[in-house]
């Protein structure tokens, strides 16, 4: 091993490939631009149809209710919602989306509250629809004022104060710091897009220098030098790495920029993001944090980017061994294209919300770095996994690289026909 | 000096089982002249100077090349070797310049060597209003001028031509056969695949014809023609391949 013939084959294949459009692209214009655009329009779609959803007034069909008129009048007089007679075919009216919410109240509703039994009002509507999950939310908030009325009349019937049925209050109080709750909001979502890149990065660069070289017929005249065979796969190895983990470093630092320059509005806009994520249902107002927004450890940070790189090794090694077989681009690309999915399925089971780093999933390559990064982005330091899970992730990338030498000096791989 | 003993190489096909690219091909190329390795495609040229440039490996036999063994010293054999074929290309996103210096620098060269190299170079080929341009911007005879450069940039004592002059046009393929004059000139070993009759008599001191990865015969165009009373090399080649048991393709 030369370093001299590896940092040789390494500057030229560098110079070539800021030279080549499609390197670019992969590489930097892609992490650098269209990730963060995306996760921008994702996050003002997904703000601006909560916002509408907040800001219809949902139309509530009331069933039944004849023999309770008072309860009716309170109905037809509450604010927020426009209270209509139901219609035989309500239940096809919530799925066409022209109902929102369907209220069955009782028969002798008003009579059977007065003799003290317990009348269950239902609510239809459409799970997962989110004009009809705020439809709910307005006739719940309603039916919580009816009944605290009821409760105050009763109390005071019976001569009692009202905070009787009060006896004291409970609110939740936050202690995590806003890197911690970051960490929890988003620490599935960093992971994922940093492995996912580190794949893509290399993939591009992988092709180009291999099965490209083969195809365009540079690969012989570079062979016919007297540079050892493992002195050219480092230097072309070390740019598919370069590929890879440059499409990460830009990835963070343009969301990171994004973030600073354009605050929360990255994400939908500081309000929007809230509500968004309390829409979303993963977290409910009171753990959300008063003041600013979640962040992200820049530890926590530091941290996954020291454990993507064995990974980031063993994606390059693995991009570059498997475009050396193919006979050209296009046939190269049919291999790497289906190893992203192989890729995406235990990355992106980190995400799921209740996936725990354990001894079980600590063994399950990609899923366990995937697991470890989402610690660290929230403060966990837990070094026996991340000791674990790093050397394995060495020993994997080592075995890789090993088989990328080892193919690139095969003559059937090599001058394959 | 360039001397292959009983060359042979084996590829195993799925379909059609072992396949003997080359099969005990011996030869020996003196210093300051040219061998034509003459041969139809598929005949084994290009196995055989691929064997010779440590691009692959003999199944059997060997060969040594400017003092070094093909098999066992395969970094020395190709600082000592120009390899030049159709299929051996240019970095499209370099530029000539580049390209020159990229090989100069694999080579060992040192900067100032590879600068002054490159000026002698681009000279002696008429490469001065292309140095600085990419690649594939260049025109073919432009290209082929670049590729010369590249193979010959380290001033090897040996030099390999595999079907050089393959899809070019008239004027370009003067320029490369006028070089491998120059090679010869200058004392180098040279050997020059083709499957171009008027290529092998305007060029080589000796000529080796193969078929189905055979050596069929070897000697200089005299010595074939005294040899199978014809005067003309394309007679005595299908005489030799029809001898073989194959049609000339």
């Amino acid at each position: 091993m030369n370093w001299r013939n590896i940092t040789t084959v390494y500057l030229k294949e560098l110079k070539d490939s800021l030279r080549d459009r499609r390197t670019l692209i992969s590489v930097i214009v892609v992490p650098t631009v269209v990730m963060p655009l995306m996760f921008l329009i994702f996050g003002k779609v997904t703000a601006s149809s909560v916002a509408k959803a907040r800001e219809d007034v949902p139309t509530v069909a009331l069933i039944g209710g004849g023999d309770s008129p008072e309860v009716l009048r309170r109905f037809r007089e509450a604010k927020g919602m426009r209270v209509v007679e139901a219609k035989s075919d309500w239940r096809d009216a919530i799925a066409a989306k022209t109902l929102r919410v369907a209220v069955d109240i009782p028969d002798r509703f008003a009579a059977r509250l007065e003799a003290g039994e317990v009348p269950a009002v239902r609510i239809y509507h459409y799970q997962g629809e989110l004009k009809s999950e705020n439809g709910v939310r307005v006739v719940e908030r309603f039916l919580a004022e009816l009944r605290e009325d009821t409760v105050a009349r009763r109390l005071a019937a019976a001569g009692l104060p009202k905070v009787a049925a009060r006896p004291f209050e409970f609110r939740r109080e936050n202690v995590a710091p806003p890197e911690k709750v970051g960490g929890n909001l988003f620490g599935g979502l960093v992971p994922y897009l940093i492995i996912l890149l580190c794949f893509t990065g290399a993939m591009y660069p992988a092709m180009d220098l291999t099965a490209g070289e083969k195809e365009r017929g540079t690969m012989e005249t570079l062979l016919c030098s007297p540079v050892p065979r493992v002195d050219l796969v480092l230097g072309k190895f070390l740019m598919v790495l370069t590929g890879s983990v440059s499409a990460m470093v830009f990835m963070l630092i343009s969301t990171a920029a994004s973030i600073l320059i354009g605050g929360a509005a990255l994400l939908g806009g500081g309000a929007g993001t809230r509500s968004a994520i309390v829409a979303s249902g993963a977290i409910r107002p009171p753990e959300l944090p008063a003041g600013p927004l979640p962040i992200i450890d820049p530890l926590g940070i530091v941290g996954v980017m020291a454990m993507v790189v064995p990974v980031a090794v063993l994606f390059a090694a693995l991009a570059f061994t498997v475009s050396l077989f193919a006979k050209s681009q296009k046939e190269a690309q049919s291999y790497l294209g289906p190893m992203i999915v192989l890729v995406i399925l235990p990355t992106s089971l980190g995400v799921l919300p209740g996936m725990e780093l354990t001894a079980g999933t600590a063994l399950v390559p990609l899923l366990n770095l995937s697991l470890v990064c989402k610690e660290m982005l929230s403060g966990v330091w837990n070094w026996s996994y991340i000791g674990m899970i790093f050397g394995s992730s060495c020993v994997y990338a080592g075995f890789a690289l090993w088989l990328a030498v080892r193919m690139f000096g095969r003559e059937e791989v090599m001058f394959r026909t | 000096m360039i001397e292959a003993r009983q060359l042979t190489k084996t590829f195993r096909d799925k379909k059609r089982g072992e396949i003997h690219g080359a099969l005990d091909v011996s030869f020996r190329v003196e210093p300051g002249t040219i061998y034509g390795l003459l041969g139809a495609n598929g005949a084994g040229k290009t196995t055989t100077l691929r064997m010779l440039a440590t691009l692959l490996r003999p199944t059997r036999g060997t060969a040594v090349v400017a003092g070094h063994d093909v098999a066992a010293e395969p970094d020395r054999v190709r600082a000592r070797v120009g390899f030049l074929a159709a299929s051996t290309a240019l970095y499209a996103r370099l530029t000539a310049r580049e390209m020159i210096g990229y090989f100069g620098r694999l080579n060992g060269m040192t900067d100032a060597a590879i600068r002054a190299r490159t000026g002698e170079l681009a000279e002696r080929l008429g490469m001065g209003e292309f140095l600085d341009r990419r690649c594939d911007q260049l025109s073919t005879g432009m290209k082929q001028k670049t590729s010369i450069a590249r193979t010959i940039v380290h001033d090897p004592p040996v030099m390999i031509f595999d079907e050089p002059t393959l899809g070019l046009d008239v004027m370009t393929a003067r320029t490369v056969v006028g070089f491998v004059r120059e090679c010869r000139a200058a004392g180098k070993t040279v050997i020059y695949s083709t499957h171009v009759m008027s290529e092998v008599e305007k060029l080589c001191d000796v000529i080796g014809v193969i078929h189905g990865g055979r050596l069929l015969a070897e000697g200089s165009l005299s010595e074939l023609r005294a040899r199978h009373g014809l005067t003309d090399l394309e007679d005595i080649f299908v005489r030799l391949v029809e001898g073989a048991g194959g049609a000339a393709k």
